[in-house]
């Protein structure tokens, strides 16, 4: 019993940083109906950028998260710009590849400049676990909990009192409708791109500092698909619960699987987890199910 | 020169939906029938394998590639999991030929058959979603089937997931190199392209594109949707059953790092940078897609050992990235600059040439 209150708090801590991932991921597939399959590019991007700041002499880390935040948000500004306004309108399949397209560049990009090995993400945490009980707790789970934490409550707080959070979702509703009612679309597009770079800014110094900094962090973002089809694609609310169930079940899976097959289920239910879900629900759990007409 | 055309005047039901609009067409159709199989005759006689063995592999993966525009150019049914498709066929081919001494025809066929029972399987959930999420569902697909097949060691035959398999012989000739492959290849190559050009204009290819079109609309004037979505799985699943086959057999080796996810998203590039919907845009594409990275290599050595006089070892790392990151920027440009693709280009300089000093 202790080894499975251990695993499911573990795996919830884990959920959150997956959460927080997911968001940028929701976020952009609310606004725009993209799904961006480079997010996870973004969040090894943005690991690859804090990193290599935190390499340079006298970089404190306020200024690096200052200067990465930036960056992000213009990153994404640029990527909405550039890529993917020119394919409004364009078949889905076309916008699918234009984000995987952008992944290949990410990759590309990264080790081109900074090369492929990988780097540590070194951050102010202590490295011992705090033992409460029979519960083992790393710090960097708990930093990156409460960092997730407090960037859900801020977007949860920015959808639902601020002008700006109020247009992105009439544009989530309707979009057509949120232009008659005079909401700049092309802006909040831009502006769910920026909070996506955002997003992916925190995974990616989070991540980065639980697995070190490569191209494999890029990973992180094929597991993101489980959680917000749990969760529903265009549920804000459904990506963290979609995150929490997702950790907890990874972490029971290693913990009571693991020992059976040898490994790597964390990499296997997810997935199986997420193809029922398809078949019993396939909005998810607080996705918005549409219904369709000629 | 002369005597030019003036339109395409069809006057029966028949003749409009011939394979072949015009005589000429069917005339260069049969003269790059012929044209393929001469292909090897100066290779030989130049003893390049090389360039024989980048001809296979094109038209290896022409064959994966023309069933998944089945799948998604004609159906609208968006798959990210061909690799893992031609995953299963590559392992029952080599199953069959080494543990069941089955002769290659056999192992062919049955990963064909294999594959399109899986493909069928993961095309369930089609029936309830659509469109990213199906192109969700199929990612899953990929990434179940790697996992599978790299931890069940009956499939994987254990170390390093690999089975070794033997040249497969016809009529008692083994295909132990490059040019005897080649025929082995051309064979599945024609059948598959002609079978997909004689689909598409089937009934069935009819019902797919009224799928993809509108599949509500589709349902509604009676094609029936559960039958026609499975069967686009299952043909398709059976191209990349028979291609992943194919490869075991060219490469005398079955071996899951062949198809993963990257292999998966390679095809699907391919049928874009080719053309969605088009039978040949998906030849276009793979020829485009494989010899791409030939090309860059050959350039950016060319340029550091020309200009730089640097050695290839010390450019090796960079050029592999530097191939990922032009890769990408090469499905972005084609994406926002011709969504349609190099079929459709291919039309636009047909069409220019017809008229051409007259073209006003």
């Amino acid at each position: 019993m202790e080894f499975f209150f251990d695993l499911v708090t573990n795996g919830l801590l884990v959920g959150l940083t997956y959460a927080l991932v997911a968001l940028g991921f929701v976020l952009i597939y609310k606004a725009t109906s993209v799904i961006n399959f480079a997010q996870g590019d973004l969040v090894m991007f943005a690991g690859y950028a804090a990193a290599v700041m935190l390499g340079m002499r006298g970089m404190p880390v306020w200024l690096m998260a200052l200067v990465l935040a930036v960056g992000m948000v213009v990153l994404g500004f640029v990527i909405e710009r550039g890529i993917l306004r020119p394919l409004v309108g364009q078949p889905v399949i076309a916008v699918i590849m234009v984000t995987i397209g952008l992944s290949f560049v990410l990759q590309g990009l990264v080790a081109i400049l900074w090369g492929a090995s990988t780097r540590d993400l070194p951050l102010p945490v202590r490295m011992e676990p705090y033992i409460l009980g029979p519960v083992f707790l790393s710090p960097i789970n708990l930093v990156a909990a409460v960092i997730a934490i407090v960037f859900l409550i801020a977007f949860g707080l920015f959808f639902t009192r601020s002008r700006l959070g109020v247009a992105m979702r009439a544009v989530a509703d309707d979009q057509q409708a949120a232009m008659v009612i005079g909401i700049k679309v092309p802006r909040v597009f831009a502006l769910s791109w920026a909070i996506a770079g955002l997003a992916a800014a925190a995974g990616g110094v989070i991540w980065g500092n639980m697995l070190g900094v490569d191209t494999f962090l890029a990973l992180v973002g094929l597991k993101v698909f489980p959680v917000v089809i749990l969760g529903g694609l265009d549920s804000i609310a459904g990506a963290i619960i979609g995150g929490l169930i997702l950790g907890a079940v990874e972490s029971l899976a290693a913990g009571y699987l693991d020992p059976y097959v040898g490994g790597g289920t964390k990499d296997f239910i997810p997935y199986v987890l997420m193809i029922l879900v398809l078949f019993v629900r396939p909005y998810g759990f607080f996705g918005h199910e549409t219904i369709e007409r000629v | 020169m002369i005597n030019r055309e003036a339109g395409v005047f069809h006057t029966s039901y028949e003749s409009d939906m011939a394979l072949y609009a015009l005589p000429l067409a069917k005339i260069t159709a049969w003269g790059m029938v012929a044209l393929l199989v001469l292909l090897p005759l100066p290779l030989s006689l130049l003893q390049n394998e090389h360039l024989m063995s980048i001809v296979n592999t094109i038209a290896l993966a022409a064959i994966g590639a023309i069933g998944l525009n089945i799948l998604v150019g004609y159906t609208g049914q968006i798959s990210i999991g061909q690799g893992a498709f031609m995953m299963v066929g590559g392992y029952t081919a080599a199953i069959l030929s080494t543990r069941y001494g089955m002769p290659f025809w056999v192992g062919i066929l049955a990963g064909g058959a294999m594959s399109a029972l899986v493909g069928v399987l993961f095309g369930i959930p089609s029936l309830r979603i659509k469109g990213l999420y199906l192109a969700i569902a199929t990612l899953a697909a990929q990434l179940i089937m790697e996992w599978t097949i790299n931890h069940v060691t009956w499939i994987s035959g254990g170390a390093q997931s690999s089975i070794y398999v033997q040249n497969p012989t016809v009529f008692g000739w083994e295909l132990d190199n490059e040019f005897r492959r080649y025929y082995l290849i051309l064979v599945f190559f024609l059948l598959a392209y002609f079978a997909a050009q004689n689909l598409v204009r089937s009934r069935v290819g009819r019902a797919f594109i009224a799928i993809r079109d509108r599949d509500i609309a589709a349902e509604i004037i009676g094609v029936n949707i559960f039958k026609y979505k499975l069967l686009a799985f299952a043909v398709s699943s059976f191209y990349a059953g028979v291609a992943g086959a194919l490869w075991t057999y060219y490469l005398r080796i079955a071996n899951y790092e062949n198809f993963t996810l990257v292999v998966s998203i390679e095809y699907l590039a391919m049928i874009i940078i080719g053309g969605l919907g088009s039978v040949l845009g998906a030849v276009l594409g793979a020829i485009f897609i494989k010899l791409f990275p030939i090309a860059l290599d050959l350039t950016v050595i060319g340029i550091s050992e020309g200009i730089f006089g640097v050695r290839y070892g010390a450019v090796a790392d960079f050029l592999a990235n530097f191939q990922l990151f032009v890769f990408g920027a090469l499905i972005i440009v084609f994406l926002i600059a011709e969504p349609e693709g190099l079929a459709r280009m291919w039309e636009n300089v047909k069409r220019y040439f017809r008229l051409w000093p007259f073209s006003y």
